[in-house]
């Protein structure tokens, strides 16, 4: 079986070419196009990185390549040819039999595409059952086969587990093998680390870029994270309103990028803001023991200053406990044991009993903007409220405000009446902002505030938070697992792991060696620009762990 | 700070309820528009009945079972009285009473339900337990149980009706609460320190409107038929009051001799219910984004 095709498998010839490809989609009771005109090519063995924000239309060329179009969308022009195969002339049922076995996808979401009623060995193998390609024990020692290459726990007996069984980052790469099963040409990758934390990405990444160049498929990769395609792919294309910006080798765009789009989406990782020291602490975390309900501890005696008017990032992966944190803080959750001071008195644990002065002081900026406006609120209704019920404003003197705020946060009138599913996601977020700001707090926690935009409306949200608080002094305790937008916007870092901090200090203290353990594997797990990283860092780790066993 | 220059009161195009009601009205299929004018021509009916219906409604003829004519357009009933007048007078009595049942069922589960959804915990269990021991008993002989004790009169029988058919209500507006209960405007209106009342009408409410408007227009048909039912069995509005239910039970037995008055009150049942489900199933679609897959 895992010579079938070896015939043509020889790398370099052309599999994959797609011409000038224009796909609609269906809303507002009208078609509007996703992507026009985009020229696409591939040979076997070849990785080609596709990248732009969202909406750029990376997902649905990605799709197209296997002559499929999401439910609303439709392809109303072009070709595409895959190995000499017209894929949009042949009929449905031909299709179908392509997929799977000659192309494959993976998906951003592994645990939305498993069924979590069956056993991951028995999901591997189905395609290639399915297809006729193997009998199931053969598939079986097969998808072993795979687990194993993919560098999965266990493999002789992960594939018996359900997938709420495993972790994020095994799904991942079961889903992986679940491709790879058949021995595709082709495999479509769409952003299938974005859902993972740092550290968890590079194993998924390695384990990915060893079994694509081991079979000798081609794949085309679809992301947002510039960093990660300069890993993995051969060669980048950047895309745009539905419109090839540019394309290149790898390292020739890295090095070199010609048009304008594409270099500013290079300097957002660049952002980066001179700490300064604290001069004064307004919120002092003493000791914070805190669990849901039972006696497993989502944090353990943590200890945080936050400083007056600066910003603290506290950082680690997900399960770290720093989304609790903000809930203690808020009166969410009641602590356990320990205490918490703000501006010289003691903050009472729950928010019943806080007064709503305390309360109007700590405001909450949510990660998912589109889950935390009410989308039957319009802009106006949102942003006046918090005047309303903490200032007491009315009338001609709340309109005016509303409409200062609106301009703070760089929109304007236009948007009063507009409902949240109006807006674009940096717009809605831009409203949760205006929302907090409203109520004139002296903290903000920022629950990973950016991780949900793109990289460029990141960057606009990021500088507006540093603005409104060099004229408001507002301090931010600003939660992410983003390494990139703590060098943006950090005076000091926490750096928190399994409910523990792990290293606290200025962000240059933190950030310079020597580290913790810890904060040495996080910080490693952030992928650079530089095409060789991914390479360097494996070796780095390997000769490591040699070194330790001797 | 922004200097002032920004803050100009500008005359602002908004775009109001009312503004959205229109386009969505504009695109509604023909089935929801013959929905909307049937029931409006019936609400018509009802609100003007006294000046519409050409004669009393309990005015009495000498001739009974009189056949379609000139004086009685769809004839006379067992007593001699006129049966459109009789239509006319019951839109008003069995839609009136349909509606106030509804209302009160839906203030009742609405209210609770929500409250259930929101503060979770004991209070949700003792709803939900008490919704359960309502609903395990076969709702029209309880109705008919209760009837007879306190007697068919039109509020009880609004109360009754309305107490049993708020379980279902309570459990539908307690199941899509939760959904909404836990999204975080919530949780920020919580933070924020809204109060219940606060958060019941302005944060959960209206993203729970959809299907609980939906939910009523069936309702309202359930509640109509369930009254229809009762009169038919005598326990439901009682005589003179017209009502479309009782006149097909003392009518019924024309049917037997090729005469179709009986099936105008039924008719007019159907007519209804269907053109409530039109409406219903047009808003649902409009509102909750639902499409037809191609």
């Amino acid at each position: 079986m895992k010579n079938r095709n070896s015939g043509q498998r020889e790398k370099g010839t052309k599999l994959l070419s797609i011409r000038n490809l224009h796909v609609e989609g269906f809303s507002d009771e009208r078609w509007h196009p996703i992507v026009r005109g985009v020229d696409l090519s591939l040979k076997r063995g070849e990785v080609l990185g596709l990248i732009g924000e969202s909406g750029a239309g990376k997902s649905t060329i990605g799709l197209a390549a296997m002559g499929y179009a999401k439910p609303g969308c439709r392809i109303t022009q072009g070709s595409i040819q895959f190995d000499g195969i017209d894929l949009l002339a042949m009929t449905e049922t031909a299709r179908r039999r392509l997929r799977g076995s000659r192309i494959a996808y993976v998906a951003q979401s592994a645990a939305a595409s498993f069924n979590p009623a069956h056993r991951l060995l028995d999901q591997t193998v189905e395609t290639v059952v399915a297809h006729g390609i193997a009998s199931r024990e053969a598939a079986n020692r097969d998808a072993i086969e795979l687990y194993r290459r993919l560098h999965l726990p266990d493999p002789d007996t992960i594939g018996f587990r359900y997938p709420h069984q495993v972790s994020g980052g095994q799904l991942q790469r079961a889903m992986t093998a679940m491709a790879m099963a058949c021995r595709p040409d082709l495999i479509i990758f769409d952003e299938p680390t974005t859902a993972l934390d740092v550290t968890t990405q590079v194993e998924v990444l390695a384990s990915i870029r060893k079994i694509v160049q081991e079979f000798n498929t081609a794949a085309i990769y679809v992301t947002h994270d510039l960093a990660v395609v300069a890993q993995m792919a051969d060669r980048i294309m950047v895309l745009r309103h539905g419109r090839t910006v540019e394309e290149a080798e790898t390292r020739h765009m890295l090095a070199a990028p010609a048009e304008d789009y594409t270099r500013t989406l290079w300097a957002v990782r660049k952002l980066a803001k001179p700490e300064v020291p604290a001069e004064d602490y307004l919120l002092t975390i003493d000791n914070i023991t805190a669990a849901y309900g039972g006696t497993v501890k989502v944090l353990q005696d943590v200890s945080i200053k936050v400083p007056r008017g600066r910003t603290i990032a506290v950082v680690g992966e997900s399960g770290s406990g720093k989304s609790t944190l903000a809930r203690v803080v808020t009166g969410l959750l009641p602590p356990m044991s320990g205490s918490i001071s703000f501006a010289g008195h003691r903050l009472p644990s729950t928010l019943k009993e806080r007064s709503k002065d305390v309360l109007r002081r700590i405001q909450m900026i949510y990660q998912m903007p589109d889950n935390a406006l009410n989308p039957r609120q319009t802009v106006e209704e949102v942003i006046a409220r918090p005047l309303e019920f903490y200032l007491g404003l009315k009338g001609a003197a709340r309109d005016r405000r509303v409409n200062e705020l609106l301009h703070m946060i760089e929109m304007d009138e236009s948007f009063l009446d507009r409902l949240p599913g109006e807006l674009s996601g940096g717009q809605k977020q831009r409203i949760c902002i205006a929302r907090a700001i409203a109520a004139n707090p002296d903290l903000i926690i920022c629950d990973e505030v950016t991780s949900a935009l793109d990289q460029i409306v990141q960057e606009e949200i990021l500088k507006l938070l540093m603005r409104l608080q060099q004229e408001f002094g507002v301090s931010y305790i600003f939660i992410t697992h983003d390494i990139a937008t703590v060098r943006a916007i950090a005076d000091e870092i926490v750096v928190m792991h399994r409910g523990k901090v792990v290293e606290q200090g200025l962000k240059t203290e933190v950030l310079t060696p020597p580290h913790a353990p810890y904060t040495e594997l996080l910080l490693s797990s952030v992928p650079e620009m530089d095409p060789d990283w991914l390479t360097n860092l494996l070796e780095r780790r390997k000769r490591k762990r040699v070194g330790a066993a001797n | 700070m922004t200097s002032t220059e920004h803050v100009v009161a500008v005359p602002r195009q908004r775009r109001t309820r009312a503004s959205r009601v229109k386009t969505a009205l504009k695109k509604a299929p023909f089935s929801a528009w013959f929905g909307i004018v049937v029931i409006l021509g019936y609400v018509f009916v009802a609100l003007l009945a006294p000046w519409i219906a050409p004669y009393g409604e309990t005015q009495v003829f000498t001739e009974a079972f009189a056949p379609w004519s000139q004086e009685f357009i769809v004839g006379t009933d067992q007593l001699g009285r006129d049966v459109l007048t009789r239509l006319i007078y019951g839109a008003r009595n069995t839609i009136g009473i349909a509606f106030a049942t509804t209302l009160l069922s839906f203030a009742v589960g609405v209210t609770l339900g929500l409250l259930a959804a929101m503060y979770r915990g004991w209070l949700d269990q003792i709803l939900s337990r008490a919704v359960d021991v309502l609903m395990s008993i076969p709702s029209l002989i309880f109705a008919l149980m209760l009837l007879s004790i306190f007697g068919s009169s039109v509020t009880s029988l609004i109360l009754i009706i309305a107490l049993l058919d708020s379980t279902r209500v309570f459990r539908l507006a307690r199941a899509v609460g939760l959904n909404v209960a836990v999204m975080e405007y919530v949780e920020a209106a919580q933070l924020r320190g809204e109060g219940p009342r606060w958060i019941l009408t302005k944060e959960i409410l209206p993203n729970v409107l959809p299907p609980l408007i939906a939910e009523f227009g069936l309702r309202f048909c359930f509640v109509f038929l369930t009254i229809a039912a009762l009169s038919f069995l005598g326990v439901g509005i009682q005589p003179p009051t017209a009502d479309w239910g009782s006149m097909v039970r003392e009518n019924a037995t024309l049917i037997t001799y090729g005469d179709i008055t009986p099936l105008l009150p039924a008719g007019a049942i159907a007519l209804l219910t269907v053109s409530v489900n039109f409406v219903v199933d047009w808003f649902l679609h409009a509102t909750s984004g639902l499409r037809d897959e191609k």
